[in-house]
């Protein structure tokens, strides 16, 4: 029996820009809304992790509801509006899981109590139609919050099980930090082409040796959607900065710094592990 | 039952060129137990996984690397999805290294090889998987390095030096010294069955779930929530409970779907320790 879950229909859009975790990277966060509006975007919209990592997290949260993006629930807002031992991320391994902790104990020390309660009224899922494309947001999977899709560990027959599953043509997710999408079947027979983008983190770099973050838009096209990944350029010295002011772990800084991934690497599958330097 | 995501091939049933005293299902170069594998049974599994929508797969023994069609099975997974290797590493050599490393490249998915490892020195780690048994994982660690493949290194709590914090960090240090740079380490619990049972002891009277009510979130946290284990005979719940009769759940993965009790014994360690096989 699958979980049910909040769901909230969007509306029918042609082009809409998702952000994925924000990881309390409000500089990031504020620029890449500015770029998505320059880019001539229906709608944005946030699918979750808006803590974690960065410093200040009632600052994300600000912009967040002041802009009136619509947002989904991630695993940080599940789990600080229930107020869990932990972030729930899903990690297997000590070195992975101790920084998570630091993550979190900063976090929800540093969250107010109606942001709190906000983040608990979230929907998990949110639809919407891009064209004749159905479009399912969640944060990990619709299956789990916390599942990482990743591109080297994600069957295609997995895949479309979850489209079937969930009578979507496109899945939109996050969780991972790495942006990726993969169709899996082509336009036929009045049907659109089906698939998945994993539209990344605005919170850190893609572990790639560049300090850009990243974000997708998805646009209505010819049997199906076009997608775009967008560098978000941003003053990450800033953040380091105020990373540093905060205590926040070195290891966090050196990533905003370097564009490559110092903690949470455990979770790789190989072939994601090898892209990086560490 | 959550859904089938992960199958578990059990190709080199119970035959294992070591004899590892804490195995859990007793592998040994004369177990005979459970048998190996053909490549075409694998196949029939691998095609009625598709259909199910199974995300990964895991190959195991005995040691894989005995069934002479690894090669073929871990290519047919390879075009459906991921796949994990667990070995004991000493039937790896340079031409060996090659060839997984050329699957892994010619596949968008991704080939892990998890190697088993009981200490950081050959007095810890031969007492338990037999003289001379560290210097060749040791090779096998160095021809993966060579071919561009990260292996997962696996340590039970066998591994007393591995434990902890610190042990951990200076297991890293040393498999950096081994030449894997970036170093991957997994540490497993030790399951109280098989061989281990006469190294240390088996599961006391308190060990058990038996009468439990799990929470539903740590029922689907279980591995036996999301996968299932194919071997020669037929498929079991879980890669750790293929001794145990009452655990075959079928002939084909579909007449598994469903909810196993949790009545063994072994089923408290993976609920207590959070033990899931798969990397």
């Amino acid at each position: 029996m699958l979980p049910t879950a909040r769901e909230t229909f969007a509306g029918g859009f042609r082009r809409v820009a998702f952000f994925g975790g924000v990881y309390s990277n409000y500089l990031a966060l504020a620029e890449a809304h500015a770029l998505a509006r320059s880019l001539k975007v229906d709608a944005v919209f946030a699918l979750g992790d808006f803590g974690a990592f960065g410093p200040h997290p009632d600052r994300t949260v600000d912009f967040l509801r002041e802009s009136g993006i619509p947002c989904i629930q991630g695993n940080y807002e599940e789990a600080l509006s229930d107020a869990a031992e932990d972030c729930r991320c899903g990690y297997t391994d000590p070195r992975d899981n101790h920084y998570a902790r630091l993550s979190f104990d900063y976090t929800s020390s540093r969250t107010s109590p109606h942001h709190k309660a906000w983040m608990g009224d979230l929907p998990r899922h949110l639809r919407l139609t891009l064209g004749g494309t159905r479009v399912l947001c969640c944060h990990g999977s619709p299956r789990r919050i916390n599942e990482f899709l990743w591109a080297s560990s994600t069957s295609d027959a997995y895949l479309r099980r979850l489209l079937d599953e969930y009578g979507t043509d496109l899945l939109v997710c996050t969780h991972t930090g790495l942006h990726w999408s993969r169709m899996i079947a082509p336009a036929q027979g009045g049907r659109p082409a089906r698939g998945i983008l994993n539209v990344g983190a605005l919170g850190r770099p893609a572990n790639n040796g560049r300090t850009e973050v990243w974000f997708a838009i998805a646009e209505a096209s010819e049997g199906g959607v076009r997608v775009e990944f967008v560098p978000v350029p941003y003053d990450h010295g800033r953040l380091a900065r105020e990373m540093e002011a905060e205590g926040l772990p070195r290891e966090f800084r050196e990533t905003i710094l370097t564009g490559w991934w110092t903690t949470c690497l455990e979770i790789l599958p190989a072939k994601e592990r090898a892209a990086g330097r560490f | 039952m959550l859904g089938l995501e992960t199958v578990w091939f059990q190709v080199a049933g119970s035959i294992c060129n070591l004899a590892c005293s804490h195995c859990f299902i007793s592998c040994s170069p004369t177990n005979r137990s459970h048998a190996m594998m053909a490549a075409a049974d694998v196949e029939r599994h691998l095609a009625e996984s598709e259909s199910l929508g199974v995300r990964e797969y895991y190959f195991t023994g005995g040691e894989p690397f005995l069934n002479p069609e690894l090669m073929e099975m871990l290519a047919a997974a390879l075009r459906r999805g991921p796949a994990t290797v667990l070995t004991n590493g000493t039937l790896i050599n340079a031409r060996r290294a090659a060839g997984l490393k050329a699957l892994a490249d010619g596949s968008p998915y991704s080939l892990d090889i998890r190697l088993s490892l009981d200490g950081f020195a050959p007095e810890a780690n031969d007492a338990i998987r037999g003289p001379g048994t560290f210097e060749r994982i040791l090779e096998a660690i160095s021809h993966l390095a060579a071919a561009g493949i990260n292996p997962v290194i696996t340590v039970t709590e066998a591994c007393e030096d591995a434990i902890g914090s610190d042990g951990r960090a200076r297991l890293l240090e040393r498999l950096r010294t081994m030449g894997l740079d970036r170093p991957r380490l997994k540490v497993m619990p030790l399951l109280r069955l098989g061989a281990e049972t006469e190294r240390t002891r088996g599961y006391g009277e308190e060990e058990t779930l038996a009468g439990m009510e799990l929470a539903a979130a740590d029922t689907a946290a279980l591995q036996c929530a999301s996968g299932r284990m194919v071997t020669a005979g037929g498929v079991y719940v879980c890669p750790i409970l293929i001794d145990s009769r009452e655990a075959r759940m079928g002939g084909t993965l579909s007449e598994t779907l469903r909810p196993y009790p949790l009545r063994h014994r072994a089923c408290h360690t993976c609920h207590a320790q959070g033990l899931n096989c798969r990397t």
